[in-house]
Parts: C-alpha cells; sequence; structure tokens
C-alpha cells in the first residue's frame, strides 16, 4: 500500500511542480527511472513469491540506480555512453520482462 | 535447552533420543503429557510430571522469547515502510519529470555529443529534402504561372481572332465609321453584275463589313435573280438597295466616284447613287455559318 501511495503521491508532485531536470542528471535519469522500475518489479514479485524483505528491497533498489548511473557515467567517460546506456535498458528491460511473468504467473496462475 | 537434559535420561528415552525433539514439542512424552496439560498439578509419575513441567516451561518461555521478536519486527517497520515510501516517491517524481522532459525540447540539453550529431545530422538531411521540395514546388508553381499566363494571352488572342473573323464573317454586328450609301434603280435595270461590282469595289476600297438592306455581307455571299428580284445569299432585296460598310468613307467614297467607277455603271443603268459618309455606322444583319463540309483545318499552325 505504501509503495503505491508513495508512487502516486510522487507522479502527482512531478507533474505538478515540473521541475526543470539538472543538466548533469539528464543523461543519467531515465537510466535510474528503468533501473528503479526493475527492483520495483522484483519486489513485486518478491511479495508474490512470499519472500519480500524490505532490507533487500530498499538495499536493491539504491544499488541498481547507483550501479545503472554510475554504468552510464563510466560509458560516458570512455565515450561508449549511448552503447552502453543502451545495454543496461536492454538488460533492465530483460529483468522486468522477466519478473512481469512471474507476476503475471502468481496473478493469473498462466 | 533445560529440559532437555531430564527428558534424554529419563525412562522414555531409550528409543528415540537420536534427533532429539525439539525443546517446544516433547515428541515420546506426548500422549502422556496431553492430560498433565489440562490438569498440571497432579503428577503421576515421573514422566508425567517431565512433560507438564517442559509444557509449562514453553509456556513461561514463549513471552519471553515473543516480544524481542516483536520488537524488533516493530522496530524495524516504520523505517522500512518510510524508506520504501520514500524511495517509491522518488521513483514516481523522477517518472513524471523525465516524462515530462522528454516532451520538451529541452531534452537536447543534456544529450551526448554523438546523439546531438546524429539529430543534427537528421535535421540536416530533413532541410535538405525539405529545401529540394521547396524549390520543386517552386519551379512547379512557376510554370503553372507561366502556363496560367500564357493560356490567358492565347485565350485573349484567340477570342480577338474570333471577334475579328466574327466581323468578317458576319456573325457579329460590327460598327464604326463608313459609308452608307443608297443605290436606287427606278428603271428595274440594276442588275445582280452592278451589285456584286459593288461590292467588289467597296472591298478593294477596304470595306471591312457591309451588309445590303437586311442581309448580311460574307466572303460566300452570292448576289442571284433578275434586275428588280434580287436576292443576296437567297433572300430578296429590293431597291432601293441600301448598303451599310465600315471601313475608311473617303477612300471607299472615292472609289465608288473614280471615273467608270460604280457610279457611273449605276447611273448608267438610270439608277441613283447616293454616298454619305459617316462617322458611325452600324452593321446588325447576321449571317449564320455554315460548317463546311469539305474543308477541314489543317494541323500547320
Amino acid at each position: 500500500m505504501i509503495p503505491i501511495i508513495g508512487l502516486a503521491v510522487g507522479v502527482l508532485a512531478g507533474l505538478l511542480l515540473d521541475p526543470s531536470v539538472p543538466l548533469w542528471l539528464q543523461p543519467y535519469l531515465p537510466i535510474a527511472v528503468v533501473a528503479a522500475l526493475d527492483a520495483v518489479f522484483g519486489g513485486v514479485r518478491a511479495r508474490f513469491d512470499g519472500i519480500f524483505d524490505a532490507k533487500v528491497f530498499v538495499v536493491s533498489f539504491v544499488s541498481n540506480v547507483v550501479v545503472a548511473a554510475l554504468i552510464v557515467f563510466l560509458g560516458d567517460q570512455l565515450g561508449v555512453g549511448a552503447q552502453l546506456s543502451t545495454a543496461v535498458v536492454v538488460v533492465l528491460g530483460i529483468r522486468i520482462f522477466a519478473n512481469a511473468a512471474a507476476i503475471r504467473r502468481h496473478l493469473f496462475r498462466a | 535447552m533445560t529440559g532437555r537434559g531430564p527428558d534424554a535420561g529419563g525412562p522414555d528415552a531409550g528409543g528415540p533420543d537420536v534427533g532429539g525433539p525439539a525443546p517446544g514439542e516433547p515428541g515420546p512424552a506426548d500422549p502422556a503429557a496431553v492430560d498433565p496439560v489440562e490438569s498440571a498439578d497432579v503428577p503421576a509419575d515421573d514422566a508425567r510430571e517431565e512433560g507438564a513441567r517442559k509444557e509449562r516451561a514453553r509456556k513461561e518461555r514463549a513471552p519471553e522469547e515473543s516480544p524481542p521478536v516483536v520488537a524488533v519486527r516493530r522496530h524495524r517497520e516504520p523505517l522500512a515502510a518510510a524508506l520504501i515510501g520514500v524511495l517509491t516517491l522518488l521513483l514516481g517524481f523522477a517518472f513524471a519529470v523525465q516524462v515530462r522532459s522528454t516532451d520538451d525540447d529541452q531534452a537536447l540539453a543534456g544529450s551526448r555529443e554523438e546523439d546531438l550529431i546524429r539529430i543534427l545530422d537528421d535535421l540536416t538531411g530533413r532541410e535538405d529534402r525539405l529545401r529540394l521540395q521547396i524549390s520543386e514546388q517552386r519551379s512547379a508553381l512557376a510554370q503553372l504561372n507561366g502556363t496560367g499566363g500564357q493560356s490567358a494571352e492565347a485565350l485573349d488572342e484567340a477570342r480577338r481572332r474570333a471577334e475579328t473573323l466574327g466581323i468578317l464573317n458576319g456573325t457579329l454586328a460590327a460598327e464604326g465609321p463608313g459609308l452608307e450609301m443608297t443605290i436606287g434603280d427606278p428603271a428595274g435595270r440594276v442588275t445582280a453584275a452592278v451589285v456584286v461590282k459593288v461590292l467588289q469595289e467597296l472591298r478593294a476600297a477596304g470595306a471591312e463589313t457591309m451588309q445590303v438592306d437586311d442581309v448580311r455581307v460574307g466572303a460566300s455571299t452570292a448576289v442571284t435573280g433578275t434586275p428588280g428580284d434580287l436576292e443576296l445569299d437567297g433572300r430578296p432585296v429590293s431597291a432601293p438597295y441600301v448598303f451599310r460598310v465600315i471601313g475608311s468613307p473617303e477612300t471607299m467614297a472615292t472609289a465608288m466616284n473614280i471615273p467608270n467607277g460604280v457610279a457611273r455603271t449605276v447611273r448608267l443603268r438610270d439608277g441613283t447613287i447616293e454616298v454619305v459618309q459617316s462617322d458611325h455606322v452600324v452593321v446588325d444583319a447576321l449571317r449564320v455559318l455554315e460548317r463546311p463540309q469539305y474543308a477541314e483545318p489543317t494541323d500547320g499552325d
């Protein structure tokens, strides 16, 4: 319940406040969002599997975001930022799909 | 663990000592222990008392053991919940912000160099294509304008030619300076040949179009009949013959009066001729053109 409320409040705040993303954050924000989405999907799946642990969720959330941003940052420094961010998005996308499939199995038994 | 020692050394311990029962679950003593639990204060023998004690110990221990677990969970839960709430709030916030900023053109400001180069390339290509389109459209427009002007001009020219031809053919009424000439034939001796001679003289003098009485004279006009009963194009005309001619009045008047000309011919036949120059002659009799039966226009010009 708390996560749903948090998401809703966050989206509302973002839409209402409409802040401008600082320049240095702009390449990393989308990657961080995707990484956080991955963590959220993983958390939902864990909840359905009955092995949800708040600590694991928080740590995985933060570390996912940080690692994803770090990879992209490193890629930028190496001059392959675009490719690396694509790679990160692909990997996270695959994980999100896998988690979504597990959630689907729990929800629909199929 | 305190209850374990006596249990193992008890009289029933012969069988199930391997993998001993959990502290809370009295294995072999279980059937015996059921009763003492309910009437715990009436010990029957050793084993029963032991079971009852163990049960009591478990009951005592449970209140001791549970509070720390609950305390830890109660202590961690708000923190974790708050953290989760903050994180998901951040996620939602970042999501919304990112979605918003993706809509903006400002997204370019944070783009990478290679992305910008690609975007620039795309834009340049698009610009080239659009420029090409513009020039094509421009030339098409110019062409259309040109043909439009040309066709308008051609239309005007055709209209002018049609008017000219209409006047010459007698399909259009005309007005302008010219002559009004009346040829009287009291003696009835003005023949068709005389009338033809008059028409030819007038044409030679530059008559552009004319009519005799109410009959327009055209290229194919024929004068037939006997004197006093003449016909132009099959339509009867009667004396006095009134010629209305458009052309140069002086030239035609002179042409009528030249020696051995029309005037003399008419007078020789006892006719009268009266030539009046006018600045405004109306020739309003019309001819109906027949479509040529044999001649067809060539593609020459």
